[in-house]
């Protein structure tokens, strides 16, 4: 089993609804997010080109993260979801200089904390929650093993791109272009 | 012109606009730990090769300087965890692939065999020492008997505690500066540079000082030559190192780490060496004393210069 995200590029508005709903259903305090909205503009005026991301930790299969923990606090949870345990956590920050993507973030109680694809809503069969409220309907989730997942389906259809993939990190949020 | 204009919604403490994760502590606790090393990896070379009585401030003196360096480096590192309480778990685990638990165990080997080679050491500073206790003296006398095994133990483990400084921001690949296999040996040597210093510091034989600026501006030769091949790679690297270079040349850290680390931290106190050497008369310590502040600053502003890397996405 292989989680995996996919966010369409097209259809996201950026209306952070996303971040909202992860912010709820997490507790995450406040001030910070697990989740948040990329607007990039390219090109000169007139001729620009925008392109709106929803974007997160990356649950990367290579992750650097759980790489360069001392302690084992970060860790592959089942389906491939890097997730961090609050009391194997000494909150060194040293995952948080090794993610390319700046996923995570020191937690005021100590730990570190960051996006867990919701893990808790997946084991019962639930959606995350960004992907839950999203009202244009563009977060896509499900297992990449499995060819008839939402995910697996939606990125056989779109050409799609991850981030930064040359940083070698295999990335398991996609972008559909 | 094609312009790019990104807006992010995300604002985590620390995290942004760009990384402030670590603070003083880590460049801190980077340079009492290559300084012990380096002081340590002499102490230790010297005794293995039957060189302690032409060195004595390096053999047995300046030893007694490390395990205050490393306890303050320690209690560096605790201030820096942020879930404090839950320190120990690095004492829990052994985890192959991270640098950092690979320090917190060599640390756990070399503060203690600090600790014991200067116990060796404390008669010769004190003559009236006394241990009290038979166990102490027990003690002593069997270290005393593997004291060439422990010189060894404390040679090997010296380097691994100076390379590792550098491999622990090597490591990280998402912060394209510190992202180099040079960074290691460039920690190692200025530690070996600054541990020089300070024997020379301490030493009052002539023959001793002599040995040690030698063997400085050796290492200081090393360094500059680590630190031209570091920005050769950078250059011919990524487009994110070649940004990473950028910031020392012509970006925000250009000043601070071509003045202080390279002209005063390692070409001044090379010239006044080799004018020492030729017979000038150049007091030692100012040498010794700007290779160590050179030493301080390497690690700050690469500490502080790396968290202002990353990639471009």
């Amino acid at each position: 089993m292989r989680y995996a995200m996919a966010v369409d590029t097209k259809k996201c508005v950026g209306c952070s609804d996303c971040v909202v709903a992860c912010q709820t259903e997490n507790k995450v305090p406040v001030g910070y997010c697990r989740d948040w909205i990329v607007e990039v503009t390219d090109g000169t005026y007139p001729q620009l080109e925008m392109e709106i991301r929803s974007e997160r930790c990356n649950h990367c299969e290579n992750a650097p993260c759980v790489r360069c923990c001392p302690t084992g606090a970060s860790h592959f949870a089942e389906g491939g979801i890097v997730l961090v345990t609050p009391n194997q956590c000494i909150g060194c920050g040293a995952c948080i200089a090794s993610c390319p993507y700046d996923a995570r973030f020191p937690h005021p109680d100590g730990h570190v904390d960051k996006c867990t694809f919701c893990i808790h809503r997946i084991k019962n069969g639930l959606k995350p929650a960004c992907a839950a409220v999203c009202p244009t309907k563009c977060i896509y989730f499900g297992d990449l093993d499995d060819p008839n997942s939402e995910v697996s389906v939606i990125l056989k259809k779109r050409k799609s791109k991850t981030l930064i993939p040359e940083a070698g990190t295999v990335p398991h949020l996609y972008f559909l272009i | 012109m094609r312009e790019e204009i990104i807006v992010s919604g995300r604002m985590n403490p620390m995290v942004d606009p760009h990384l402030q994760i670590w603070h003083w502590q880590i460049p801190l606790y980077l340079f009492l730990g290559g300084l012990a090393a380096g002081i340590l990896f002499f102490a230790a070379l010297f005794y293995i090769n039957g060189k302690e009585k032409d060195n004595p401030a390096a053999v047995k003196l300046a030893p007694f300087l490390t395990p205050i360096l490393l306890i303050f480096g320690l209690i560096a590192l605790f201030f820096d965890l942020r879930h404090k309480a839950f320190f120990w778990q690095l004492y829990t685990n052994i985890k192959l692939q991270s640098p950092m638990s690979w320090g917190a165990w060599t640390l756990m080997v070399i503060t203690p065999v600090s600790f014991i080679w200067c116990a060796l050491h404390i008669k010769e500073l004190l003559p009236k020492w006394d241990w009290k206790y038979d166990w102490l003296k027990a003690l002593e006398t069997f270290f005393n008997r593997y004291k060439k095994a422990l010189a060894w133990v404390m040679l090997i483990y010296s380097v691994i505690l100076g390379i590792y400084t550098g491999i622990l921001l090597s490591a990280f690949n998402a912060r394209p500066l510190w992202n180099t296999s040079i960074l290691g040996p460039l920690f190692l040597a200025s530690g070996m540079s600054a541990g020089a210093a300070a024997i020379l510091i301490l030493s009052r034989s002539k023959e001793e000082k002599r040995r040690f600026a030698i063997i400085d501006l050796i290492i200081i030769g090393i360094e500059l030559f680590l630190i031209v091949h570091m920005f050769m790679g950078f250059l011919a690297s990524t487009q994110v190192q070649i940004e990473a270079a950028r910031l020392f040349l012509g970006g925000p850290y250009t000043m601070s780490f071509w003045i202080f680390v390279v002209i005063i931290g390692m070409i001044v106190p090379a010239v006044l060496e080799i004018l020492e050497l030729r017979k000038f008369h150049v007091p030692a310590v100012v040498a010794a004393i700007l290779v160590l502040f050179g030493s301080v600053m390497l690690r700050f502003i690469i500490v502080y210069a790396g968290q202002a890397s990353r990639w471009l996405y």
